[in-house]
C-alpha cells in the first residue's frame, strides 16, 4: 500500500507543474517540493520525504549490519564493498584532516557520509525521485549535530575560556587588527558556520532537482503536448534530462563528501589549537 | 523618489550579482590548483583536499545569494 501511495505521490509531483486547464508551458517552481501528507499518526502528518528519510536510515543500517555483523578475515563481496567505503572515509577524511586523533570520529563521519549520500541518491531513483536533503530541515538537523559536537569538543579540549580566546584571538597578529578580527572570527565560527554547512547541501540538492524537473517538463511539453518544430527543443530537453541526471549523481557524491569533510574540519579546529 | 522601476524577479537578478564574485573565486582556485598539480604531481592528495576546501568556502557566498530570495520573499 505504501509503495503505491509513494508511486502516486511521485507521479503527482511530476505532473504538478503542468496545468492542463490553463494550457501553455509552466516551468516548475518551488511547488514541486511540497507534498500532501500521505497519512497522519496522532496529528503528525507524514509526507513522502519523511517516509523516505526512514527508508534511507533503514537502508544504511541494514547495509552495514548485514555486511559487518560477522566480519570475515577474507571479506565477501558485500563486506569488501562496505569496507571500501569505510576506508575511504577513514583515510581520505578522518585521518588526512584530523590526523591520528581522527579515528575516534570515524563512526560519526561514516554515518554522516552514507546517510547524506543515500538521501541525495533518492533524487535519481525511479518512483522515489526526490532528494530528501532538499528539504532544509534534514541538512539543518545534521548541521546542528555537528555544530553542538564541535563546540562541546572545543570546550572540552581547550577549556571554556581558552576555546573562545583561541577562536577570537589567534596569536601572532598585530594588536590593532584584533579589533576587526575578533568579532569577525566569532561571527564566522558561531553563526555563519552552521548556516552555510546546512545551506550548502540544501541549496545544491534543491537547485539540482529544479534543474532536472525543468528539463523533464520541457521535454514532456514539447514532445507530447505540442506538435511541429518545437520537437527539436523537446528532444534537446530529453537529452539534457539524461545528462543532468548523470551530472547530479556526481554532485550527490561530492556534496556528501563535502558535508563530511567540513564536519571533520570543524572537529579538527576544535580538538587541535593552531600555533 | 523612484530612480528606476524594476519588474519581474528581483531574486534572479540578485542571484546573478551574487554569483559574480564566487565565479571568479572558484575559477582562480581550480586554475591555480591545476597549475600546482602540474608543477608537483606527487602532492596531488594534499592539493586536492585544499582545492575542494577552498572551493566549498567560496561557493558558500553564491549559495547565500541563492537562498536570500526565500529568506526575504517579495510578497
Amino acid at each position: 500500500m505504501t509503495a503505491t501511495t509513494l508511486a502516486l505521490a511521485s507521479l503527482h509531483a511530476a505532473e504538478a507543474p503542468l496545468d492542463e486547464e490553463e494550457g501553455g508551458f509552466h516551468a516548475p517552481g518551488t511547488e514541486i517540493f511540497n507534498f500532501d501528507p500521505l497519512f497522519s499518526i496522532g496529528g503528525l502528518e507524514v509526507t513522502k520525504p519523511m517516509v523516505m528519510a526512514f527508508f534511507g536510515t533503514a537502508i544504511v543500517v541494514t547495509l552495514f549490519y548485514v555486511a559487518c555483523a560477522n566480519p570475515k578475515m577474507v571479506p565477501g563481496k558485500l563486506q569488501a564493498l562496505v569496507e571500501l567505503g569505510y576506508t575511504f572515509v577513514r583515510d581520505d577524511i578522518a585521518r588526512s584532516i584530523i590526523g591520528k586523533r581522527g579515528d575516534k570520529y570515524v563512526p560519526l563521519l561514516v554515518s554522516l557520509f552514507f546517510f547524506v549520500w543515500i538521501l541525495n541518491l533518492f533524487a535519481v531513483i525511479p518512483l522515489l525521485q526526490f532528494p530528501v536533503t532538499s528539504r532544509i530541515a534534514y541538512p539543518a538537523v545534521l548541521a546542528i549535530i555537528v555544530y553542538l559536537l564541535f563546540i562541546f569538543l572545543g570546550i572540552k579540549h581547550q577549556g571554556p575560556v581558552g576555546y573562545f580566546k583561541n577562536m577570537m584571538f589567534p596569536p601572532g597578529i598585530p594588536k590593532p587588527v584584533y579589533v576587526i578580527l575578533a568579532p569577525l572570527e566569532f561571527i564566522s565560527t558561531i553563526l555563519v558556520r552552521p548556516f552555510t554547512h546546512a545551506v550548502r547541501l540544501f541549496a545544491n540538492m534543491f537547485a539540482g532537482h529544479v534543474l532536472i524537473a525543468f528539463f523533464a517538463v520541457t521535454a514532456y511539453y514539447f514532445i507530447v503536448e505540442t506538435q511541429g518544430l518545437g520537437i527539436v527543443i523537446g528532444v534537446a530537453g530529453f537529452i539534457m534530462t539524461i545528462a543532468m541526471t548523470g551530472f547530479e549523481m556526481f554532485i550527490q557524491v561530492l556534496q556528501a563528501f563535502i558535508f563530511t569533510l567540513l564536519a571533520a574540519v570543524y572537529i579538527q579546529s576544535s580538538v587541535e589549537v593552531d600555533h | 523618489m523612484n530612480v528606476a522601476e524594476l519588474f519581474g524577479s528581483v531574486g534572479a537578478i540578485g542571484y546573478g550579482l551574487a554569483a559574480i564574485g564566487p565565479g571568479i573565486g572558484v575559477g582562480l582556485i581550480f586554475g591555480l590548483g591545476v597549475q600546482a598539480i602540474a608543477r608537483q604531481p606527487e602532492a596531488y592528495n594534499l592539493l586536492r583536499q585544499n582545492m575542494i576546501l577552498g572551493f566549498v568556502l567560496t561557493e558558500a557566498l553564491a549559495l547565500i545569494g541563492f537562498v536570500a530570495p526565500f529568506v526575504y520573499p517579495t510578497s
